[in-house]
């Protein structure tokens, strides 16, 4: 087994969700607030996810534009959630060792005086294990 | 004794390539009362049938068993074949090893042992089996078409055509259904109107036809060649017979902010009304809910006005009972609600329209006279961006999990038909898929984009959001440019998903015809008898049984009339003897089984029995009309003291197939 | 009326006042908010994996806490919102998950989603009522031109938040109407605002919520309501030059409207 088709069946598991249930509308990625930020957009991680091209993925700075606000979600026809699949491939880079993306102490110089702690601890869950 | 033929068929390779029937005819010729015992490579063809009738007459059987295909496919056919040997038809019974068997098994070592069970259930079963003769009934030579849309009509026409009489029941005041909303017709243009409008006309001056407007199915008793329809014809308030349709009262009436449902709402009209110029009938309908005479009892204008003194405040529904030998379903669709689909903003701009709506918009008969204007302004749209698949292909709970299949043919024709009216305008269609078999449609796609200048974009919408300056941003993927786009509309079109009628479901259950769990009808056999219901003497016609276009619904129309036509044109009809019977010596009066028969067979009635000890005693027992009956057997399970029996599947065979299954 | 009252962290800091107007107009209104005993952060976002299992308990454990009292719990900010409910769900109806959790936290009874979480808009919506809310209404609005701001986590996922339409919510609008003013519907009032990624990408988050601020504004908008401090946050100090519009808590104007007292308790 290929380190993709591990990293494949983990994305499946972790997300719960069935990319073959995509039927290739556009949906996601005609709705998706980050669209312009991403290299890969929520139809190509469904895509690529069914295509066990995790590699590419998980090098992606994608991984870290999704707001997680749930548009793709909602709006798909198919049920599909491709955010939750942005979400399970973000955790397979952050659960590896020394692969958080925000570190605790960077945390301070990103402060002012009225950003909120929600920022800070939604900010952490999303970007470090 | 029975003397009993056992016949094995290998279906070609089908049932031989896992089955050993050699092997199943010499274990089956060893059971008891068997007497001739064979295996042939097709039992169904004419040398097979020979074999069954030949060994019928030289070895003189009383029963016959067929080891082959599902009953359904063949068990007619051998019926037949016995009883032109002189053998009565029930004493012919089919064990099914094929799709019960060789298909679905691998092992020859076990398929042929479980072909050998199966042959051995259906022996004891015959060995139990009586001859029945099946009863007659007869046909009353009328049709009812429930729906008076183009498949309604089409259906009354060709059958009227046939020299038998057809009713209507329409619950609009018109007929003529969706298609005297339509413009144009695609692939070929031709207008909604013109072709539809003289058909209607036909279906008021044919003799053999009656048109119930304004009416609904009530009630439906009875069965197949013997059904009993009462119809509720609700108050129009207006005398049909003395109404002219001169209109007069629709121009006086003084209420006239009513939302013209014709029009889907986008103008107004009054509360006394026709809902269009070609309607058929002609007549005034008042609207109860607009009606200030009918609300507050002060107005009475339209009284006044008519000449012909047709209003009549004081009308009521009437029930009407008519008897019918064959109904047929024409309840036809209507585009989804769109409340789950509010990223559109369909309920938050007025420029966000149904591809309906915009039939109206560019029909000459519309709001705005066939000139496209936009709802909001009145000004030409420039940009127009169309939305497929909205609600159609849906599994997520918001829409339909079916294609609609009109949609992306109707949308290539608005879009080319707005491109040649106005060639000023930029058209986008943005599609998951286009979908368009059929004769010129994909030509007529093609056309739209190469000769018409439609851009198509691989991608679908995700959110409309109407602005302040009157415009539309449209956010949309485009997946081959593997872009996001913003474009700045004029108008939005929504092609919403079509769905059955919501009357057709409680039409469903009162004809007892199946439905799909998006409540389309049922057909009997979705390739081989696609215009018939499972429940005998009902035939579906248009989209009630499953979305489709015009050309599509005329032809299913008539095939429809075909199937009632042949069935009017019998004097009697055969019932199916296997059905349920009573015992009325055991039958105890608890009216178990007449609540649980979906097909009002059973009645109860009080009987005079001569009692052991000589007494006369009046007693409640069951009584089932053999022609009503269906065999269903429900009521066999349900009955408590047994007395309850189907014929041809009593519980004493049913048992002895199961022993004969478990028995080692 | 008795509640479970979960404020969440944000709201005992950056946010006090979205959680002070709040209190002090639910005892107006004759309800009364316990705070639940030792809660927990919860998070802020809701992992969407199925194999994150620790940090979706503090939820769990404020869902519990609430059942042990035998109250429903109200929460304020949207994110609590959002995570609670979310992981409500969860316990009732992904069986893997509610295993996995209650096996972590070995409660004396296992939980299994009983909790009703509500919002305190669902609060006013569903026990006040708007109509009531309108009569006690002292200081009306009128002629305000108030934009709703629902962002996303109020209301997405739809089926699991349940509060309202998700794609033409009504309930803010609903409540500015209670207030006496006047509702301005525009169709960015639930697209997102940047969020969390404003701390990377400050860039986007302005790009955002620019966006949100230039379609209420050109709506009509006055003035923003909105139930979340990320929000209130991105929409104020992210807002591009050009596009500023006056943000605050909804509690806020309830409270005004209510006349309620609105110091500040830090006396800022």
């Amino acid at each position: 087994m290929t380190n993709n088709q591990r990293d494949q069946e983990q994305v499946l598991r972790s997300s719960g969700v069935n990319v073959l249930k995509c039927m290739r509308c556009g949906k996601c990625s005609a709705t998706c607030p980050s669209y312009d930020e991403m290299e890969y957009h929520p139809h190509q991680f469904v895509y690529m996810v069914e295509k066990g091209q995790i590699d590419r993925l998980m090098a992606s700075p994608s991984l870290f534009k999704c707001l997680s606000c749930y548009a793709c979600i909602e709006r798909c026809p198919r049920g599909v959630e491709p955010a939750k699949l942005v979400e399970a491939v973000r955790l397979l880079v952050i659960r590896q060792q020394g692969q958080n993306h925000l570190k605790p102490g960077d945390i301070p110089a990103l402060l002012d005086e009225d950003l909120p702690q929600q920022a800070i601890v939604t900010a952490l869950r999303k970007y470090s294990k | 004794m029975q003397r009993i033929g056992v016949f094995v068929c290998w279906c070609g390779s089908n049932i031989a390539g896992t089955v050993d029937v050699k092997a199943v005819s010499e274990a089956l010729g060893r059971e008891p009362g068997v007497v001739y015992s064979i295996n042939y490579q097709y039992m169904c063809s004419e040398a097979g049938q020979n074999l069954v009738k030949d060994a019928i007459r030289d070895q003189k059987l009383t029963g016959v068993v067929i080891c082959s295909c599902s009953p359904r496919m063949h068990e007619a056919t051998f019926r037949k074949a016995a009883a032109s040997a002189g053998l009565n038809p029930y004493m012919v019974e089919i064990a099914n090893i094929r799709e019960q068997c060789s298909w679905i098994h691998k092992d020859m070592a076990t398929a042929t042992e479980k072909a050998i069970i199966l042959g051995r259930a259906a022996i004891a079963k015959v060995q139990l089996n009586a001859p029945l003769t099946a009863g007659e009934s007869p046909v009353t030579k009328r049709a009812l078409v429930i729906g008076g849309g183009i498949a309604g009509i089409q259906t009354a026409l060709d059958v009227a055509e046939a020299g038998f009489e057809v009713d209507i029941v329409e619950k609009e005041p018109t007929i003529g259904g969706k298609m005297t909303q339509l413009d144009k017709t695609f692939p070929t243009l031709d207008c909604a109107a013109c072709i539809l409008t003289p058909k209607m006309v036909d279906c008021a001056q044919n003799e053999n036809i009656t048109i119930f407007s304004y009416s609904e199915v009530q009630e439906v008793k009875g069965f197949v060649g013997n059904f009993r329809v009462k119809i509720k014809k609700k108050a129009r308030y207006v005398d049909e017979t003395k109404c002219t349709g001169c209109g007069l009262c629709t121009e006086k009436c003084p209420q006239k902010k009513v939302p013209n449902a014709f029009n889907l709402g986008l103008d107004t009209r009054r509360a006394i009304y026709i809902p269009f110029a070609q309607a058929v009938p002609k007549v005034a309908t008042i609207d109860p809910d607009y009606c200030n005479m009918l609300k507050n009892g002060k107005c009475g204008v339209c009284a006044k006005v008519c000449t012909a003194g047709a209003i009549n405040y004081q009308q009521q529904d009437e029930i009407i009972e008519r008897e019918y030998g064959a109904i047929v379903v024409a309840t036809g669709y209507n585009p989804i609600k769109l409340d789950n689909f509010e990223e559109y903003a369909y309920s938050q701009s007025p420029d966000v329209v149904t591809s309906l709506e915009f039939e109206r918009l560019t029909n000459a008969a519309g709001p705005t006279s066939g000139t496209l204007l936009r709802p909001s302004d009145g000004k030409h749209p420039h940009t127009i961006v169309f939305v497929q698949c909205v609600g159609s292909r849906d599994t997520s709970g918001c829409g339909k999990p079916y294609c609609s299949k009109i949609c992306c043919m109707y949308t290539a024709k608005h879009a080319m038909l707005t491109r040649e009216k106005y060639p000023d305008t930029d058209v986008y269609v943005f599609y998951i898929d286009v979908r368009t078999p059929g004769k010129n449609f994909d030509e007529f796609y093609r056309r739209a984009v190469e000769e018409y200048g439609v851009h198509y974009i691989k991608g679908m919408v995700g959110k409309v959001t109407p602005r302040a300056d009157g415009k539309l941003s449209v956010q949309a993927s485009d997946l081959i440019s593997n872009e996001q786009l913003h474009i700045d509309a004029d108008l939005v079109v929504l092609a919403a998903a079509i769905e059955p009628d919501k009357t057709a479901r409680s039409l469903g259950t009162m004809l007892t015809a199946s439905m799909d769990t998006n409540d389309f009808f049922t057909e009997a056999h979705p390739k081989l008898r696609p215009v018939e219901s499972p429940t005998a003497g009902i035939f579906l016609s248009g989209v009630c049984q499953g979305p489709k276009d015009i050309p599509e619904t005329v032809s299913q129309a008539g095939a429809a009339a075909a199937k009632v036509i042949g069935l009017l044109a019998k004097n009697k009809l055969t019932c199916n003897p296997c059905v349920a019977h009573s015992d009325e010596w055991m039958c105890n009066g608890c009216s178990s089984c007449e609540k649980v028969c979906p097909y009002g067979a059973i009645t109860y009635l009080d009987k005079e029995f001569r009692m052991p000890d000589r007494t006369v005693a009046i007693r409640r027992v069951a009584s089932v009309n053999e022609a009503v009956c269906q065999g269903c057997g429900a009521c066999t399970v349900a009955c408590p003291s047994g007395a309850m029996d189907l014929k041809g599947f009593s519980n004493r065979q049913i048992m002895a197939e199961v022993d004969a299954i478990c028995k080692e | 009326m008795v509640f479970s009252y979960y404020p969440g962290c944000t709201l005992k800091n950056k946010a006090q006042r979205l959680d002070q107007c709040a209190r002090r107009s639910a005892q107006v209104l004759g309800i009364e908010l316990q705070e639940l005993p030792e809660w927990q952060c919860c998070g802020g976002a809701y992992s969407m994996a199925q194999d994150e299992i620790a940090s979706k308990l503090a939820a769990v454990r404020a869902l519990n806490g609430a059942k042990e009292l035998g109250q429903d719990l109200v929460t304020l900010c949207s994110a609590c919102h959002n995570v609670l409910k979310q992981a409500n769900h969860d316990m009732a109806e992904n069986e893997d998950f509610s295993r996995n959790a209650n096996n972590y936290m070995k409660l004396a009874e296992p939980y299994r989603g009983e909790t009703k979480v509500i919002h305190y808009l669902e609060l006013l919506r569903d026990q006040v009522g708007f109509e009531e809310l309108a009569k006690r209404v002292k200081n009306p609005l009128t002629g305000k031109k108030i934009g709703a701001y629902y962002g996303c986590l109020l209301l997405r996922p739809g089926k699991v938040m349940q509060m309202d339409n998700p794609e033409n919510p009504k309930i803010l609008e609903d409540f500015i109407r209670a207030l006496g003013a006047q509702p301005v519907v525009y169709a960015s009032r639930n697209e997102c605002c940047g969020g969390y990624v404003t701390l990377e990408d400050r860039a986007l988050a302005s790009k955002k919520s620019g966006a949100v601020l230039e379609d209420a504004a050109q709506m009509g908008a006055d003035l923003l309501v909105t139930a979340c401090p990320l929000c209130l946050y991105n929409l104020t100090k992210n807002a591009p030059t050009g596009h500023q519009l006056p943000v605050v808590y909804f509690t806020e104007l309830l409270a005004q409207a209510l006349g309620v007292d609105t110091a500040r308790e830090d006396g800022r």
